[in-house]
């Protein structure tokens, strides 16, 4: 404790502070409220009410007006805390507004009508969790299908990246072929390519392979990725060529080579493109919408849209989904991450 | 049987000529080291033999049957690298039986023979460790290992020792000599080093600019070099040589012009070298004694390195660098001026291009 302490508040001008000390806090902190912010901003806004996710200003942790049933009104009414004319502060009960005066009932006396200016009155408030928001799509949305349907999706699409990815890659990083340099950069110039200029071509594809409403027509147009395939080249380039010659001499064949020693050397850039892959197919949401009409066929992102009316934008139940929807994300960032960072023990090398 | 044959062999890569028409015959049984300046191709050679790499022309043959095109997997050889190349990922019972799977052996077998060539070399305890666990020495006798447990028609060797420190070098040498002794099968084996050459071999192969430059026991090379440029590599400190002429030629004697006027007379063999015909002597710096008297020479001492056992001296004679180990020590400084005797040294002649006369 003591140590991280003294790390983390070290300075560079010692006792004082160098002007870079100052620049240094001031992007940390800066970037703590735009990084981390609007995440926390999201967490506490899911358990928002509709009403208060409308309010003026907005805060951030969720409250809601505490309300409370008095004798001759049907519905509940919401409780205030007023400032009455002689100085006195009650709590109240509003009946109805009219204008800039709102008409409000002592719960205790509820015979008695008092008019009160809107300026002196403000809403008693309490802390308050909707969780309804996070139930509520679990009763009347197919959120478990919708969830099959993604896990699916990316599960299946991040392995066959993997596997086509790095076959692709072993063979330009450790075969000397005619053509491997040119190869490797029409590869990488398909990234310049956007998906909204292939997606019609693409569609035509699908829709001719019959993959139109299937989940397989949304993982394979996605498995080929040159990010991919660049990562894992530049990594395997890294490994020593000698250890593909002595398996060679240990009579392995060539699948073997690639399967038993290239592969598992890789785990740390297969790592970093797992995490990649998961996300991207997580996040998908354009394609998916393209090809999948049926609605038992949605991803989660695309069931989600539901949400989002022509009208009416249910803000509540999109805000608590993708707190949902974020969580596989982060899991598997925090489990793979390991992997990143340990990468492989020992070489066996010099 | 470990025979091998190399029949007018030759590589290229691109238009780069590697080896040019390597000859050479390999006992069954042999240690035969290849030795060179770097870039001359005895890896390239090495890697030929093993079938890593394609050769452009002539022929392979092991055990009397061409293997030019039988892939590095089925010629029956086994590598050691000179990084070792252990697959980091896999314990060092793994990286031993890797070779003993993929020809699909036995279970029983496999164990077996592990823990024979662990036994052997005394790698027991270190059976379940990761390479990267491992020191520098364990490492190479893992290597060594892999390539036993093969039981292999002759084991190629590349630089085996390269990236061992100075005293473990010494140590391993000797036990690889053992280990060629028990094993009894071909090896050959790759350096730069020619005292790891010198101390190995059965035969030395010595290689410059992807030709062979001589062949021959290690005594045969270090007492009759065929080149100057053999003549150079093999012995350290490296040879001397003074560039001369030949002022006259009688009946059993040489008298050689050195630079600066010396005059020195050589028993000669049978020679057919002409008066004013340009030559070289070649002359060991160990051979070399102090004294005055017909054979000696002048030199004036430029540094002296006193390694307690024997004394280095970097002198100059007419004008030309000369190397001197002396036994012994004794109270030199730079600068001065001494007498050296050459009566007792073997004189090697090289004629203007640098062949043995």
């Amino acid at each position: 404790m003591g140590r991280a302490a003294a790390f983390i508040l070290r300075r560079r001008g010692g006792k004082g502070w160098h002007w870079t000390d100052i620049v240094t806090w001031v992007w940390l902190i800066g970037g703590l409220f735009i990084m981390f912010g609007p995440a926390l901003w999201l967490m506490f806004s899911s358990f928002k009410t509709p009403a208060a996710l409308a309010e003026f200003p907005p805060s951030i942790l969720p409250y809601t007006s505490q309300q409370v049933s008095v004798e001759g009104h049907d519905k509940p009414l919401t409780l205030y805390d007023v400032t009455l004319p002689d100085g006195t502060t009650k709590k109240l009960a509003e009946v109805r507004r009219i204008g800039l005066f709102s008409q409000m009932v002592d719960p205790a006396k509820p015979d008695e009508t008092i008019r009160v200016n809107i300026n002196s009155r403000k809403p008693v408030q309490e802390l308050s969790f909707a969780t309804e928001n996070y139930t509520g799509p679990f009763v009347h949305f197919d959120f478990f299908r919708y969830l099959w349907n993604s896990v699916f999706v990316t599960v299946m699409a991040t392995l066959i990246t993997l596997i086509v990815n790095s076959m692709a890659a072993f063979a330009l990083s450790k075969y000397e072929f005619r053509g491997r340099s040119v190869a490797m950069l029409i590869i990488l110039a398909t990234l310049m390519v956007p998906l909204s200029v292939i997606m019609v071509p693409l569609y035509s594809i699908i829709s001719a392979l019959g993959l139109f409403n299937n989940l397989w027509g949304v993982i394979l147009p996605t498995v080929a990725t040159p990010t991919g395939v660049f990562i894992l080249r530049q990594y395997m380039l890294t490994i020593p060529d000698e250890l593909i010659d002595a398996a060679r001499m240990d009579k392995a064949s060539e699948w073997q080579i690639y399967w038993r020693i290239v592969l598992p050397l890789t785990a740390p850039a297969l790592a970093v493109l797992a995490i990649f892959s998961v996300v991207w197919r997580w996040n998908d949401f354009l394609w998916p919408l393209i090809v999948l009409s049926r609605k038992e066929l949605y991803t989660l992102q695309v069931g989600l849209s539901i949400y989002s009316g022509e009208l009416n934008v249910q803000w509540h139940f999109i805000l608590a989904m993708t707190v949902v929807t974020m969580i596989p994300v982060v899991l598997v960032f925090i489990f793979l991450q390991r992997f990143i960072t340990t990468g492989i023990a020992g070489t066996g090398l010099k | 049987m470990g025979q091998i044959t190399l029949s007018n062999v030759k590589k290229s890569f691109g238009n780069i000529d590697v080896l040019h028409g390597i000859n050479l015959d390999i006992n069954d049984g042999e240690l035969v080291v290849f030795v060179g300046p770097s870039g001359c191709g005895k890896s390239t050679l090495l890697r030929a033999i093993a079938g890593l790499e394609k050769i452009t022309s002539g022929e392979i043959a092991i055990d009397g049957k061409p293997v030019n095109d039988v892939t590095a997997a089925d010629r029956g050889l086994a590598m050691v690298f000179q990084s070792y190349a252990l697959y980091p990922h896999m314990s060092v019972r793994q990286n031993l039986a890797f070779g003993l799977e993929n020809s699909k052996m036995p279970k029983a077998e496999i164990d077996e023979r592990i823990t024979e060539a662990a036994r052997m070399l005394e790698i027991e305890p270190y059976l379940a460790r990761r390479p990267g666990q491992l020191s520098g020495g364990q490492r190479q006798r893992v290597a060594i290992g892999r390539a036993i447990v093969r039981r292999p028609v002759a084991f190629l060797l590349d630089e085996p020792l390269s990236n061992l420190d100075a005293e473990l070098r010494v140590s391993t040498r000797a036990e690889l000599a053992a280990l060629h002794a028990r094993l009894s099968s071909t090896m050959i084996y790759v350096t730069h080093d020619q005292v790891e050459a010198m101390t190995l071999a059965d035969r030395i192969v010595v290689l410059r600019a992807g030709k062979i430059e001589q062949v021959g026991t290690p005594l045969e090379l270090y007492n009759t070099p065929a080149n100057r440029f053999v003549a150079g590599f093999i012995g350290a400190p490296h040879m001397n040589f003074l560039e001369g002429t030949v002022s006259s030629v009688q009946s059993g004697n040489l008298v050689v012009a050195l630079a600066d006027g010396y005059q020195l007379a050589i028993p000669a063999r049978e020679t057919s070298l002409e008066q004013g015909a340009r030559i070289t002597l070649g002359i060991r710096p160990q051979h070399v004694t102090f004294g005055s008297g017909d054979k000696s020479i002048k030199a004036k001492i430029k540094l002296v390195e006193a390694l307690g056992s024997e004394t280095v001296l970097h002198t100059e004679v007419a004008g030309q660098k000369f190397l001197v180990v002396i036994p012994g020590q004794h109270d030199l400084a730079s600068g001065m001026d001494i007498d050296l005797s050459l009566s007792s040294a073997p004189i090697h002649l090289f004629d203007k291009d640098g062949h043995r006369i």
